[in-house]
């Protein structure tokens, strides 16, 4: 067991300053133990949103030391020995309170994207698809919401005018996801990536992937594809006619 | 926010109120909103965040996609066994025969399951199973699910949007935990609560309410479960009147993880041993192969050879007794860590890497392998994993009707954990995702057939005065700190009532909750209101006290040892026992524990098993009828 010096960033829309805590480490803890003793035996009133502590809800995300990560899955010996430890609320949404940010940008945005289509000539228990073909999808399935990807994503962290128009790397796997799932009826998801969800804003720095405690390839995989397949099928006249006669636009490539 | 607003309360209305966003309750949503009602959905978390999440094995429905002799008899009598023949029987029949619709469904709503070769949904192997039944992602099934209700959801709020509807026919409204239920003339009318974020208390009135708030795991210390679990809707439906069953049984899962001490209790998924794991002591040995009860020596396998042989040739070889139901496989590591035989951190080893390959470990348990790397420095295709039992699952909660799952209480469902009765005395793995589709689904049907034919309620005044006032007391309160008392609750439930019990020390556990109480009732809350954890937690003690009480008043009262209620001083099953329920109910603030009858099986349903193993559980005059009926 060592003391460690936290800083911690408390306050709330109206503003806010770090607050110090000598703590006690233990062998093998995480970020979010600490805090979790930091609020049993200094600030009982220390807001920081958690779920399950084991990396699969994506609840606690919050940046430290600067990186934005999830609190529960930082192991306390990734940082040097005396290093202070400094945590802060994710900085691209507004802060509720100490730790917690309002993610409702996300929410929202989810709102506004169309949902699974399903296809009209098949009843449940009907559906016949191959592995092979599910774990393009199921690729962007493991997403678990932790929003970091949202919240270091450069087009929005500092450009709250880009927030109205372009939905982030949270949604752009969604409609990859969707747009690679057999049975989707849908032939338009790429479409509405670039009309509705602004993915051309994306310049494909990939911070995002960067970040993703999921290990999910959201740029290569899923945003290059898009933005490929858009461009491909906007200014290839064949690829047009192809879409027009194909279903989901399923061409020979 | 001034003050003046924030002690404003906001005022909604629906025809069917859910009370938990996790699996069961936004099944019911989805339910109840097709047949037209107008929903509102509370969330504790943020929306997606509910436990569902992390389970990780998969959802047992017997569609028979790998083995086509699977249906859903066998099914019946698998979850039945498992559960030791405490099971309401009728939810055991229902669940196994509507689960493979509820997963089918769940396709037309974009889930991706693994497939088979033939392109159908995979089903895995799973301890209690006679076949492979579970529909699984990987090893993050309980994701997909909530995934996938999640965005119907929001498929179902655009549909609204589309037909010209407001917001107002389908909300979720997170970050909302109900503190009380409103009842008049013993139906419900309602609910209060507080939004986490600003403190600011919230008032809705409907004729019909779905609990689906999950369990009780956070009252133990060692838990996979997540903090949200404080027994919330137990203590809701018990203050309102309704009846809880069977809290004395407690699913301690075989395998958490008990190394380093920060991760002590977190899920290592039972797919790993369906995968082929096997567990060792420290000597090296298998030991699982000890510990076979009598009534599976018929179903597994009693040596290593026959045991490896089942995964590729289960028509013609007994199952291994790693697959045993999970309270035999969690007693049998207790026994083993007793005895000195286990590993340096208390645990046993849990080795999967000597018996597959690395790839197909990391493409089977990919969530196994990153927690195990990122958390324990353990990598799981080279090193055994250190696995001991951890509080997983409570079988007790609401007593329900079968069919409709309503609780004693007129207009007041339960679903999915917070609900009783189906599992008996030890649930399957694999069966809570099937149980929450299935009693979810049939909750908000029925739910808003409730609705439609009542009155929309009126809530007074005076109630909401009172339940803001009880709400706000811990600000009020000069004693101790919620942490301190939590930590005391959890020591009590992990010294006294955990996986073996004693009827000294469960007495024991009677005085020192007792002597709780005040401190509990005395709780303090300091700080303001928005986004207060402590003040959270402060309101959350007294659920998690009450369903400790209860679960140890009947843990005291029942002396045999079945299923995830395991007796030191009274081993054994005692067929006279099989026949009770124990039904705790508030009695004056008290709780108070009355025995009534399981009901009985139903002549074919006896006919699906053998009478010799009938015998086992069973007094003869119980199962004598169907001998003729043997064909």
């Amino acid at each position: 067991m060592s003391t460690r010096t936290f800083r911690v960033w408390r306050g709330d829309a109206d503003g806010g300053d770090f607050a110090e805590f000598d703590v006690a480490v233990n062998e093998g803890e995480v970020v979010l133990d600490v805090v979790h003793r930091i609020q049993a035996e200094q600030a009982p009133d220390l807001a920081v949103r958690w779920n399950c502590k084991a990396g699969k809800c994506g609840s606690c995300s919050a940046e430290v030391n600067g990186m934005p990560r999830l609190m529960c899955m930082t192991r306390m010996n990734v940082f040097e020995e005396g290093e202070p430890v400094t945590i802060t609320p994710l900085r691209t949404f507004p802060v509720v309170r100490d730790l917690v940010t309002d993610v409702s940008f996300n929410y929202e945005k989810a709102r506004q994207m169309p949902q699974f289509a399903p296809p009209a000539d098949l009843k449940p228990g009907e559906y016949r698809m191959q592995q092979v073909d599910v774990e393009r999808s199921q690729e962007f399935r493991k997403c678990i919401e932790c929003f970091l990807c949202q919240n270091t994503c450069h087009v929005v962290r500092d450009h709250e005018e880009n927030k109205p128009p372009f939905s982030g790397p949270r949604l752009f796997i969604r409609a990859a996801e969707l747009d690679m799932h057999p049975l989707d009826a849908r032939d338009d998801r790429r479409e509405a990536a670039q009309d509705e969800q602004g993915l051309g804003y994306c310049n494909i720095t990939k911070c995002c992937t960067e970040v993703c405690p999921e290990h999910i390839k959201i740029t290569d995989n899923a945003i290059i594809p898009m933005k490929e397949r858009v461009a491909g099928d906007r200014y290839d006249p064949l690829v047009w006619l192809g879409r027009k006669i194909f279903r989901k636009g399923k061409t020979s490539a | 926010m001034s003050d003046n607003d924030l002690n404003d309360v906001e005022h909604l209305a629906c025809d069917v109120l859910v009370i938990g966003a996790g699996g069961a309750g936004l099944r019911a949503a989805v339910e109840a909103r097709l047949a037209g009602k107008t929903v509102i959905v509370i969330s504790k978390s943020l929306f997606g965040k509910a436990h569902t999440v992390m389970a990780e094995g998969g959802a047992a429905a017997a569609m028979g996609n790998v083995n086509a002799n699977d249906n859903w008899q066998v099914h019946f009598r698998d979850t039945m066994r498992g559960g030791k023949f405490l099971n309401n029987y009728r939810m055991a029949e229902l669940h196994a025969q509507e689960a493979p619709d509820r997963i089918w469904e769940l396709e037309t709503y974009g889930a991706l399951f693994d497939r088979t070769a033939d392109g159908k949904i995979s089903q895995r192997n799973f301890g209690g199973h006679e076949y492979p039944r579970l529909a699984h992602v990987g090893d993050r099934t309980g994701l997909e699910l909530i995934r996938t209700l999640q965005q119907k959801l929001v498929s179902l709020q655009q549909d609204d949007e589309a037909a010209g509807e407001g917001d107002a026919k389908l909300q979720v409204i997170d970050e909302t935990t109900i503190t009380e239920l409103f009842i008049e003339q013993g139906r419900v009318k309602g609910a209060f609560g507080y939004r986490r974020g600003t403190g600011r208390f919230m008032a809705v009135a409907a004729p019909a309410v779905v609990l689906a708030t999950g369990g009780i795991g956070r009252s133990f210390k060692v838990t996979s479960n997540s903090w949200e679990y404080t027994g919330d809707g137990h203590a809701l439906a018990l203050r309102a009147g309704a009846s809880l069953i069977n809290m004395e049984f407690i699913q301690f899962h075989p395998t958490g993880m008990v190394w380093p001490p920060s991760v002590r209790g977190i899920l290592v998924t039972e797919s790993v041993r369906g995968d082929g794991g096997v567990l060792k002591n420290s000597e090296g040995k298998r030991f699982m192969f000890d510990y076979i009860p009598e009534v599976f020596k018929a179903q597994y396998a009693d040596n290593p050879e026959e045991g490896d042989r089942w995964y590729t040739d289960p028509d013609h070889n007994r199952r291994p007794p790693e697959l045993l139901p999970r309270d035999e496989v969690a007693r049998a590591i207790n026994s083993e860590v007793k005895a000195g035989r286990g590993t340096e951190h208390g645990g046993v080893f849990l080795d999967i890497a000597s018996r597959r390959s690395a790839e197909y470990i990391t493409e089977r348990l990919p969530s196994m392998y990153h927690q195990f790397k990122e958390l324990a420095d353990v990598d799981i295709t080279s090193e055994p994993m250190e696995v001991g039992p951890t509080c997983h699952y409570i079988m007790g909660g609401i007593e329900v009707d079968p069919e409709t799952a309503s609780s004693k209480v007129t207009g007041l469902y339960a679903a999915g954990e917070v609900s009783g009765g189906m599992h008996g005395s030890n649930r399957l793995g694999g069966n809570s995702l099937s149980d929450l589709l299935v009693f979810g689904k049939r909750a908000g049907e029925f739910a808003a057939e409730h609705a439609t034919a009542s009155e929309p309620p009126k809530l007074r005044d005076e109630e909401i005065a009172a339940a803001q006032a009880e709400a706000l007391r811990p600000f009020g309160n000069d004693g101790e700190n919620p942490y301190e008392l939590q930590a005391a609750l959890q020591a009590i439930n992990g010294r006294l009532v955990g996986i073996i019990r004693r009827a000294p020390e469960l007495e024991e556990a009677l005085r020192e909750l007792e002597a709780l109480k005040p401190r509990i009732d005395n709780v303090t809350a300091v700080g303001g209101r928005a986004y207060n954890p402590g003040w959270h937690l402060a309101l959350d003690l007294r659920n998690m006290f009450v369903c400790s009480v209860a679960t140890a008043k009947a843990a005291l009262e029942r002396d045999e040892s079945r299923g995830g209620h395991t007796r030191e001083d009274a081993p054994g099953m005692d067929p006279e026992w099989r026949r009770v329920n124990l039904v705790a109910t508030l009695d004056g603030g008290e709780v108070s524990l009355a025995r009534q009858d399981v009901p009985a099986m139903t002549p074919e349903l006896l006919g699906l098993f053998d009478t010799s193993e009938l015998a086992k559980y069973m007094t003869p005059e119980e199962y004598g009828p169907t001998e003729a009926e043997d064909a």
